[in-house]
């Protein structure tokens, strides 16, 4: 709790500090914010507080999911330095919504009442909608912004909707009201109450890109400011499947029946779907877009599985996949502004320029192709297991097809890193991209190599 | 320290110094690092208890709460692989001297980390562990092929990757799913081995391991990957392939699928031994209309490794030990023959036998050499090929004498083809390329007086490595 209120007190006081101090001190004054934040969250560990009436609980699971929340977003504030180096003049309305958006992240990993969620989702995607279209001059940047607020308010139409419906038949917004519902007519529930269950789970698949929900995904990533989009890809996922989850394991295992198939359908959809489009793309942010689509689907495995593991799976895929993709974006940030495009043959030889970026790069995509010994393999590993002890072993079947299927594109960039010949343009890493580089790097391999240190602690 | 676990070290923290110090001296160094660690082996060798038995178990917790340790221990099957492993390592580094390659450093750093991923699979006695050495000698095999390989090496690496890949994922289901089925939730060998299920499952789990494992041997009909990475990787990659990492599978087969799903075999084995011995025909047929040398021995290779995998498949004990005892001969010679073909090519720019001719005219000690080994690979008595051929026959022909006969067809066929290119590559006429064939130098001696004394040792003692084998042989039959 103290860390939104931080969070919240931190972002006011950033849009402040641009109008009256120096603009320099913006960006130690977040890290430090940040910082502060994280050690705030961790001292609630073990305490499994309630909140205003059990409108928001922090159990050990929502302070994880915050804390790598905030450690992704500490990473993105280290490459922010840089990238908003030639447009100051909005820097303090940027710093401060990213950290509203965290706030509404925070919201999610922690609600126990659906208006939680919805307010949570909402603070999350407003803001998303203004960052998207951030880079004012660029009509990318507007069609970026553009396209996601109208799918974006579409989609939470939907979720509203369900939310409402689930309240007509429950009679209660609050998480623990609606479980015990559940589990005391579980023999006459009446039919608004699955469609209630339906259109949430719609309004959430729109949030984290669930096949069909995915449509916005590429030209909103490819639109948005590099950096914006490095956050959205990451923490939305996180806070997007943690209170997916949350939300379904919380109240709905008991019905689990009548939703499995629908998920089911729609992850294999979400995996075939996105590793087979990233194969055909040329340009290296779409092809992350896509990955991220198949990203979801095996992260929707985890949430199919509906046990105990599923969280901490979720956890393991969605840190080891965001680690992956900011050493990728922070990668693409520095070719972008070199070549002014976002090719994949601007990576042809890079490993002769830098030796340094090329490995970091390497791991990433080993680390999202999910080859041993990096954490993609152990989170890949870890979902596959949670979802064979529950007996849907043809699902993981399927998902080791694609990741054969991905395998193709991942490796298309080593290939180019080390194999073609070419004059890799880039500038070259500055302290702050070295350091975010070096940070991804090691918590790729320490939770390839030693997963037992978050595992065992849990 | 525990001497396995020194075993795995001195490989790593070699690769690691080697990809950290760029040195003109790298090969040098990795010769010498790779050459303790075979010593290392040799000591192990003489410590180890030849009753059998699971000996310098290592197990130290990796996760606990998942039930995935550090567990690794030394049987005789092992021992003679990591022997292998450990011996062809310096041999292929030796070998290599002749050639230059850009970054060498980094290009020894990999065999070496590849030969410690390969040692971690002979010795791992944990399902997680095993699969994460056997997905990790992947990764240096793949930018060793990339990096050094060939014209069309990209295309065809990518294939190798994905196509191998794509079996040991089917592997990791099998493991994953042995897991949620043992008692303990534990992936140790034994906890494994001792998972009850129904007959049914047991065919599943067969055939996703034998998928995994016919794919790295491999096994008609999933070796299309293996003529075009052997032809195109650099010449001590293909050795790794060949000599060591195909071992890989076949190892495979004993120590994980017959003794985790043994009624699995009784139902499948058959289909197995069949799929084999397609194999063993047919490679061998394609091997004779071939002309490129090192595609002809790509060829050769699968019909001899199908040839192995059917005498494990049989499930009976002279086919067994045979089996483990050709594993090393064919590591030898292969490497042997490649290392052939280096020479050739490196002295001439070619390796067509149909433009060859004549060397043995000029260089007739290259010409014994060459002989040596190409007997051992058509295993005539005395050579190394002898005893383990013939064990497997002689197991093959107890399981069902037709698959012994069409067995013993590439005994035939292989002299057949082999002599043929030995006559077209050697004697005959000189011609342009050849008649400036130059002496060998002191490196290519050495390399290849190494691989003739193992030709001989092991087709003169087999008995020296049968007595590690034999005590072993039983625990891979599955009634």
């Amino acid at each position: 709790m103290n860390s939104i209120i931080i969070l919240s007190a931190l972002g006011l006081a950033t849009m402040f500090a641009g109008i009256y101090a120096n603009k320099k001190i913006l960006l130690p004054m977040v890290l430090l914010g940040l910082l502060a934040v994280i050690v705030v969250n961790t001292i609630d560990w073990d305490t499994n507080k309630h909140y205003y009436n059990d409108m928001l609980s922090f159990d050990n699971y929502s302070i994880v999911f915050t804390n790598l929340i905030l450690v992704v977003t500490f990473l993105i504030f280290l490459l922010s330095g840089n990238y908003f180096k030639d447009h100051r003049e909005h820097l303090e309305d940027n710093y401060a919504i990213i950290l509203f958006t965290v706030v509404g992240a925070v919201l999610m990993v922690s609600f126990s009442n659906l208006v939680m969620l919805f307010i949570g989702i909402e603070t999350l995607s407003i803001s998303l909608y203004i960052l998207a279209g951030s880079k004012k001059n660029s009509l990318a940047s507007n069609e970026a912004s553009l396209k996601y607020f109208l799918m974006g308010s579409f989609a939470t139409g939907f979720l509203l909707f369900g939310i409402v419906l689930l309240y007509g038949a429950c009679g209660t917004f609050n998480l623990s009201g609606i479980t015990s519902y559940v589990v005391t007519n579980n023999a006459g529930l009446p039919a608004i109450f699955y469609v209630g269950i339906l259109l949430i789970m719609i309004g959430l698949a729109f949030k984290v890109s669930i096949v069909p929900f995915h449509f916005w995904t590429a030209d909103v990533y490819d639109g948005s400011p590099t950096i914006i989009t490095a956050f959205m890809a990451t923490v939305v996922k996180i806070a997007g499947f943690a209170a997916f989850f949350r939300l379904f394991f919380t109240c709905f295992v008991s019905v689990s029946d009548h939703f499995i198939p629908v998920l089911s359908i729609l992850a294999v959809c979400t995996m075939f779907l996105g590793n087979i489009t990233a194969v055909y793309q040329k340009n290296f942010k779409r092809m992350l877009a896509y990955s991220s689509i198949a990203h979801a689907g095996y992260m929707l495995l985890a949430v199919i599985a509906m046990k105990n593991q599923s969280f901490m799976a979720i956890l393991l895929y969605t840190a080891a996949y965001s680690f992956a993709t900011i050493t990728a974006f922070t990668v693409l940030i520095m070719m972008k502004s070199a070549n002014g495009n976002d090719a994949i043959e601007n990576f042809n030889g890079l490993s002769k320029k830098s030796p340094f970026v090329a490995f970091a790069i390497t791991l990433s995509m080993l680390s999202l192709a999910g080859i041993p010994i990096t954490a993609g393999f152990f989170a890949k590993y870890y979902i596959f297991s949670t979802v064979i002890s529950e007996g849907h072993t043809w699902l993981v079947v399927i998902a080791i097809l694609n990741s054969a299927i991905g395998v193709f594109y991942y490796f298309r960039i080593i290939i180019a890193v080390y194999f073609k010949q070419g004059e890799a343009n880039f500038i070259s890493p500055d302290f702050a991209y070295k350091a975010v580089l070096i940070i991804t790097a090691i918590a790729t391999l320490l939770l390839g190599i030693l997963p037992g240190l978050v595992i065992d602690r849990m | 320290m525990p001497i396995v676990a020194i075993l795995l070290l001195v490989p790593l923290l070699s690769s690691l110094l080697l990809f950290a110090v760029k040195s003109d001296k790298a090969k040098t160094i990795a010769l010498g690092l790779s050459t303790i660690n075979f010593i290392l082996t040799l000591v192990l060798l003489f410590q180890y208890d030849k009753k059998g038995g699971t000996q310098f178990i290592l197990d130290y917790n990796w996760i606990q709460s998942l039930g995935i340790s550090f567990s690794v221990g030394i049987d005789g099957l092992s021992l003679m692989m990591v022997l292998l492993t450990t011996f062809l390592t310096p041999v292929i580094i030796l070998s290599s001297f002749s050639n230059t390659y850009k970054n060498p450093n980094v290009f020894y750093g990999l065999i070496l980390l590849m030969e410690m991923a390969l040692i971690g699979v002979f010795v791992a006695r944990d399902g997680f562990l095993f699969y994460v050495f056997w997905e990790l000698a992947l990764i240096p095999i793949y930018f060793i092929a990339a990096l050094w390989g060939g014209e069309n090496r990209i295309r065809i690496t990518l294939k190798f990757f994905i196509y191998t890949l794509f079996g040991s994922l089917l592997m990791l289901v099998a493991l994953i799913y042995l897991y949620n089925q043992s008692p303990a939730h534990s992936f140790s060998y034994d906890a494994l081995k001792g998972v009850t299920m129904s007959r049914a499952a047991e065919g599943w789990i067969f055939w996703a391991f034998f998928i995994a494992f016919a794919i790295k041997i491999p096994i008609f009909p999933l070796h299309t990957w293996q003529p075009d990475t052997y032809t195109d990787a650099p010449t001590s990659g293909t050795m790794m392939l060949s000599g060591i990492m195909l071992k890989m599978g076949l190892f495979g087969l004993l120590r994980w699928l017959i003794p985790i799903v043994p009624n699995g075999v009784d139902d499948y084995g058959k289909y197995a031994v069949i799929l084999a011995v397609v194999g063993v025909i047919y490679s061998s047929l394609i091997a004779l209309a071939q002309s490129d040398m090192k595609r002809l021995i790509a060829y050769v290779s699968i019909a001899h490794v199908g040839l192995i995998a059917a005498g494990l498949m049989s499930q009976k004990e002279q086919g067994i030990a045979g089996g483990i005892l050709q594993m090393l001969t064919h590591g030898i010679n292969a490497v042997g023959l490649f290392y052939v073909v280096d020479i050739i090519e490196r002295r001439t720019k070619n390796r067509n036998i149909n433009q060859l001719g004549g060397i043995a005219n000029v260089n007739s000690l290259f010409a014994i050499f060459f002989m040596i080994i190409l007997l051992g690979s058509i295993a005539l008595p005395l050579t190394n090929g002898f005893p383990g051929e013939f064990l497997i026959l002689t197991g093959l022909y107890k399981y069902n004498v037709w698959i012994c006969a069409f067995g013993g067809l590439t005994i035939i066929l292989g002299a057949y083809y082999m002599l043929k290119t030995y006559q077209k590559v050697m004697l005959g006429n000189t011609n342009a390329l050849t008649e400036n064939f130059e002496p060998l130098t002191g490196v290519e001696k050495t390399t290849l007086v190494i691989i003739c004394a193992m030709v001989f040792l092991i087709g003169i003692y087999p008995n020296l490595f049968l007595d590690y084998i034999n005590p072993v042989v039983s625990q891979f039959i599955s009634h």
